[in-house]
């Protein structure tokens, strides 16, 4: 087990992501920050906290839960749900950034675009993740990015973030057995 | 957990789970997403071989939500009204690749002979059986009693809840009194002797004759249906003298707890178990019972079906 990703790399690579948003939609005024609970939602807090304190204004922030949307229930035991909270004003015509803590296989992040769809017609969709390792089952793309990376697909990435497990980091394990 | 058969199946943890899974669920339909992809292509049958209105729809209507495919079967225009044994309703339905049966039927056991017959691979949830239980109208309950009256904890610690009226055919009022009490919440059932089963000492509920002594102390009355088609005998000398000691009229309604709910499982008789302004109040939480009632069976079905059979939640 190793630490791909200690606690200040994550805070930096935070604020990089927060200028990268702000940057490319000129400004926070258009933005709707959505995160996929649990740590995506976490994530997306602290992104909306530090284009905050760039921009001095506040930005839309909320959470997608996507569980009912994912093509892979009848696999496994049925998951607990987590809430949806979309800003009250919605997200049509917004430039929604998705933000998730793992890009994997990229079936989350499709599951999140149908959910989406239920919600509203945004203006674009951008997806936002802390660490990008790789092995994509899908034509899915982050557009920022904390970390890529390099894994095997047997190995663990383990996200932990202080809201729910004490501390920031992201280990990487190889697979027990 | 594979069937929904009676309350004394689930765990404490596996009824908050059932909660809270409802909770999130209303969340979202009340919100922007009103149907939801999760049970694409699976088939529920709804067997109903009793009268429902609410139970029926219900289950439908939450089926519909999460984009399962229902089939209705009622026992009038069926063949189970030509005598088919339930055995062999199964396996038609088992044929058809029925994911899941809800079964409303007049026997005590059906559900249950049913899920233990292993005639068919689905799951199956009770929906009413005879006088014995119906869990997803206590689960819907008690998240009623829950969202008005819980005091900041996430079961019912400290609540107490009063059942009225007919409790010997009632099957909403056994599973209530298992459920209400697993969740930690004290339960009264306020009934004239004649409408009490027999061996209720030993269940884990106080019993009262004396409706007017308990109203003022409790959080929630669930009010019960006289169910006059199950009445074979004389169990009360008339309506009007059971509505004058046992119904909820207005003047019982008057010495109720500040926020103290009143709730009937329906369909209600107006007049006799309870008066047109106690059911039309602002304490009533009739309406809402029918609203929660989706988001639960929602839940159950989302627990049930969603993910495999193998593991547990």
């Amino acid at each position: 087990m190793s630490v791909a990703l200690p606690a200040p790399d994550i805070t930096r690579a935070i604020t990089r992501i927060a200028h990268e948003i702000l940057e490319r939609n000129l400004g926070s005024e258009s933005v709707t920050l959505l995160g996929i609970p649990t740590r995506g939602a976490h994530l997306a807090h602290r992104i909306a906290t530090a284009i905050e304190s760039i921009t001095g204004k506040p930005v839309e922030c909320g959470t997608l839960d996507i569980t009912l949307h994912r093509d892979d229930l009848r696999l496994r035991a049925p998951r607990a749900l987590a809430p949806t909270r979309i800003p009250p004003s919605g997200i049509e015509n917004r430039n929604v950034v998705l933000i998730d803590d793992v890009l994997f296989s990229g079936r989350t992040i499709r599951a999140a675009l149908d959910a989406l769809g239920e919600v509203g017609r945004p203006r674009s969709v951008q997806l936002a993740v802390l660490v990008d390792r790789g092995h994509r089952q899908l034509p899915i793309k982050a557009d920022y990015v904390g970390k890529n990376l390099p894994t095997s697909p047997q190995q663990i990435i383990k996200v932990h973030l202080s809201e729910t497990d004490g501390v920031d980091e992201v280990l990487l394990e190889e697979a027990a057995g | 957990m594979r069937h929904l058969l009676s309350i004394n199946d689930l765990t404490k943890s596996d009824a908050l789970s059932i909660l809270n899974t409802a909770e999130t669920l209303a969340r979202a339909s009340d919100g922007p997403m009103k149907k939801l992809p999760t049970l694409r292509g699976r088939t529920i049958v709804n067997l109903f071989a009793e009268d429902s209105t609410r139970t029926r729809i219900s289950f439908e209507a939450a089926a519909k939500r999460l984009s399962a495919d229902v089939i209705n079967f009622s026992a009038k225009g069926s063949s189970l009204s030509k005598g088919e044994s339930l055995k062999d309703t199964a396996q038609t339905l088992q044929a058809m690749g029925a994911d899941a049966v809800i079964i409303r039927h007049n026997a005590s056991g059906a559900a249950h002979t049913l899920a233990k017959g292993e005639w068919m691979s689905g799951s199956v949830i009770n929906a009413g059986d005879g006088t014995h239980e119906h869990p997803s109208q206590a689960l819907l309950d008690a998240f009623t009693i829950r969202k008005h009256c819980a005091r900041g904890n996430e079961d019912l610690t400290g609540l107490r809840v009063a059942i009225v009226g007919d409790i010997l055919h009632s099957r909403v009022a056994r599973s209530n009194v298992v459920l209400l009490t697993m969740l930690g919440a004290k339960v009264v059932l306020v009934a004239p002797p004649t409408l009490l089963p027999i061996g209720v000492q030993s269940w884990p509920a106080e019993v009262s004759y004396d409706f007017d002594s308990i109203i003022g102390e409790v959080d929630a009355v669930i009010m019960l249906r006289m169910q006059i088609e199950r009445m074979t005998e004389m169990f009360i000398p008339n309506a009007r003298e059971y509505s004058r000691f046992f119904g909820l009229d207005k003047d019982r309604l008057a010495t109720m707890r500040a926020n103290a709910i009143v709730m009937h499982p329906g369909p209600m008789n107006r007049g006799l178990e309870i008066s047109a302004e106690s059911a039309d109040s602002a304490r009533s939480v009739i309406v809402e019972q029918v609203k929660n009632g989706v988001s639960v069976r929602m839940a159950i079905l989302y627990l049930l079906l969603a993910g495999t059979q193998e593991l547990e939640i």
